[in-house]
């Protein structure tokens, strides 16, 4: 049996491609019954997401197989096949394992570590579960690519540095005052890039947020917005030491907060320390604030720089994830290659016949005064009844025509004769977190 | 067995000390770990010398430099595990375990026999006085270390060098908070280090004070810790400023502790 991935992603087509193709999560149950339809697909689970549409899925026939969803993908959307073919990759065997485990690991991402994708992987994998468009391969195969994921995130630093500028600020935040619960942010101007920093800071749970603005309406509908306390921009000064952390992002075209002012501002706020975060362009706060004591400036561009460190850094910890997604291919195919069901009948076989032998051997050699020739006639029973015994799940095994049946036969046969398995049936059956 | 005890815990502080070097520069988590854990071995070794110390000479085991300054590096390590086990900062052990094995370092450079104990000594206030003096010295130590963790972050954040050290540092504030409470620690310590000396002093010479040079030190080292935190709870001294402070407090205590008694003749100079 073979694993088959067909689709398109952010890398390989654009979202008027993307969002053509994309599948509704209402409505799953339509095109996963379509798609187990098909002739020569048994298994198959649907991800749909903003960023990827992709069909995983289980032939016998690799080449027809991926055949078949690209023409499903076409039709199913009414879209050009010509068109799309252009968009699409498909990958089968250790390819779509490969491409599979790196995806729900994040290293596909277009924010290579972002955490999203993992959880979206596993609300498809639940549709096709509920819809019963998935079987013992692709559960098995899907729960092996949550284990990888969680163990990239373990075992990585891929996801724990910030890479967007609002999380950044956070992060510094943290290093500047440790706990954020007693602290209180302060936003000057509005602006979308100081609003989503501002959220941000919510997120992660400040005491206060207070909103000044200069004309005073806009502040206070932006203090509801974010059930702050609207702040007289003129008053600036007069609530500037009780903030820790100020947003700036003001369109004026001068500094608004400069060096001299910040002597009094500490003193009054016994000189704890500040976190200013400038995002305006032109400027707010001027630069010779950085070099006040505990004062700690930060324009966009410190920001964004240190955003591209971070960056840098994932691509160093993505490197050790590739390197645990390909040990996991390895572990995976073991597993894999253990349901073809040739070896199976052999190995199931000769179980049999080394129990028949042991037996009969113990039974003659304890066994005084035989007849003559008793022994091959004892032999040949034995056989005879192993073979009757095993004559119809062989048969059944061999017929072709049964789909994802078969696999959870060889699957089961293994378990309970304890046919040697090729690696440790580790328990994956972990889908919860 | 003493000098057995003794050289074993150098060399266990000179691995931690290793250990916490090799973690401040790699980004291996795991070490730290290793570190605690070996610190905690070279500490209760350490205790063992000092108890074993104790047991042959017969009296408080600080009464010469080798004595008080391996008891100096036992009190900061021993404050040191106390912190870690509180804040959990690997980090901390990178600046603590050097400067404890500095001073068990300089504490091996001087004459390890135990000497007859001179008769000013003999006194209880021995114990009281010394220990308290030193676990106050090494509070001061630890506030030192703490300050200059602070410098390096502070400078790291101005500066936007945002590397792997900058990660493993923990927040100025926890820095401060440390330094902070290092030294309302250590600073009653010396007060009362500073009185039962003056006590002991009229029992052993006849008067409470005598402008003897450790006396005199003695008392400008606790003015400068009064100054920073009395500065720090009227108008808040703290970060950067509060930080030179500390060290520049530590540089003095030094001077009071090994200065006075290799420089300048006096009643306290036991070598």
């Amino acid at each position: 049996m073979n694993i088959i991935v067909v689709g398109l992603s952010h890398k390989t087509a654009g979202v008027e491609v993307r969002e053509k193709v994309a599948f509704s999560p209402t409505q799953m149950e339509k095109p996963l019954n379509a798609l187990v339809a098909l002739p020569d697909i048994t298994e198959a689970v649907i991800v749909s997401t903003c960023n990827r549409v992709e069909i995983y899925a289980t032939t016998r026939d690799v080449a027809g197989g991926m055949a078949r969803l690209k023409r499903f993908l076409a039709d199913y959307h009414n879209f050009p096949l010509e068109t799309l073919e252009k968009h699409l990759y498909s990958y089968h065997g250790e390819e779509a394992t490969r491409h599979v485990f790196r995806v729900a690991s994040s290293l596909d991402s277009m924010v290579v570590g972002e955490p999203q994708i993992l959880g979206q992987i596993k609300t498809s994998y639940g549709y096709a579960a509920e819809f019963k468009s998935s079987g013992i391969i692709l559960n098995r195969f899907l729960h092996k690519a949550f284990s990888v994921a969680k163990r990239v995130r373990t075992e990585t630093k891929i996801a724990s540095s910030a890479v967007s500028v609002a999380f950044a600020a956070v992060e510094l935040a943290k290093k500047i005052f440790g706990e954020l619960s007693d602290k209180t942010v302060l936003l000057i101007g509005a602006g979308e890039m100081c609003e989503l920093a501002a959220k941000h800071f919510i997120n992660v749970g400040v005491r206060g947020v207070m909103v000044t603005n200069r004309t005073y309406e806009r502040a206070e509908k932006l203090a509801e917005e974010f059930d702050a306390k609207p702040v007289h921009f003129e008053a600036l000064m007069d609530h500037l030491p009780k903030a820790d952390i100020i947003l700036s992002s003001t369109g004026a075209p001068h500094f608004i907060i400069h060096e001299k002012d910040m002597e009094d501002v500490l003193r009054r706020r016994k000189l704890k320390p500040m976190f200013f975060i400038d995002i305006a362009v032109p400027r707010d706060i001027d630069p010779k604030v950085n070099d006040v004591e505990n004062c700690y400036l930060y324009t966009v561009d410190d920001l964004n720089g240190v955003v591209a460190t971070n960056l840098e850094q994932r691509k160093v910890e993505a490197a050790k994830a590739e390197a645990i997604v390909e040990q996991e291919i390895g572990q995976f195919f073991k597993w894999l290659s253990s349901l073809d069901v040739t070896p199976t009948i052999v190995a199931l076989r000769s179980h049999f016949d080394e129990i028949r032998k042991a037996e009969l051997a113990k039974t003659l050699s304890n066994w005084k005064d035989l007849p003559p020739g008793a022994d091959k006639k004892m032999d040949a029973l034995t056989n005879a009844i192993m073979n009757k015994l095993l004559h119809h799940p062989t048969s059944l095994l061999k017929r072709t025509d049964q789909g994802s049946r078969n696999d959870l036969y060889v699957d089961a046969l293994r378990h309970l004769f304890d046919l040697e398995t090729p690696e440790q049936q580790e328990n994956m059956m972990e889908l919860e977190d | 067995m003493n000098a057995l005890l003794f050289n074993s815990t150098l060399v266990i502080y000179a691995v931690v000390t290793a250990v916490y070097l090799i973690y401040l520069l790699k980004p291996k988590e795991s070490l730290g770990k290793t570190g605690l854990w070996l610190a905690l071995a070279g500490f209760l070794v350490h205790c063992g010398f000092t108890l074993n110390r104790f047991l042959e000479a017969g009296h408080t085991p600080i009464t010469n430099l080798h004595e008080s300054l391996s008891f100096f590096s036992l009190s900061v390590v021993g404050i040191f595990l106390l912190l870690e086990r509180r804040y959990k900062i690997s980090i901390l052990g990178s600046f603590m375990m050097p400067l404890a094995l500095l001073i068990m370092a300089i504490s091996a450079s001087f004459s390890t026999v135990i000497p007859p104990l001179n008769p000013a000594l003999k006194s209880r206030w021995l114990a009281v006085h010394t220990i308290m003096a030193f676990l106050g010295y090494a509070a001061f130590a630890i506030s030192f270390g703490v300050s200059i963790m602070y410098l390096i972050q502070s400078h790291f954040l101005k500066t936007r060098k945002l590397g792997s050290m900058f990660q493993k540092l923990p927040s100025l504030d926890i820095l401060d908070d440390i330094s902070y409470r290092c030294l309302t620690f250590g600073f009653p310590l010396l007060t009362f280090a500073i009185i039962s000396g003056a006590i002991w002093a009229e029992t052993a010479w006849g008067t409470y004070w005598s402008w003897d040079p450790k006396e005199t030190w003695s008392l400008i080292t606790w003015f400068i810790y009064a100054a920073l935190l009395h500065g720090r709870l009227t108008t808040g001294w703290r970060g950067r400023k509060a930080a030179m402070l500390s060290i520049f407090g530590f540089v003095i205590m030094l001077f009071t502790f090994l200065g006075v008694n290799l420089l300048l003749p006096g009643l306290h100079s036991y070598k």
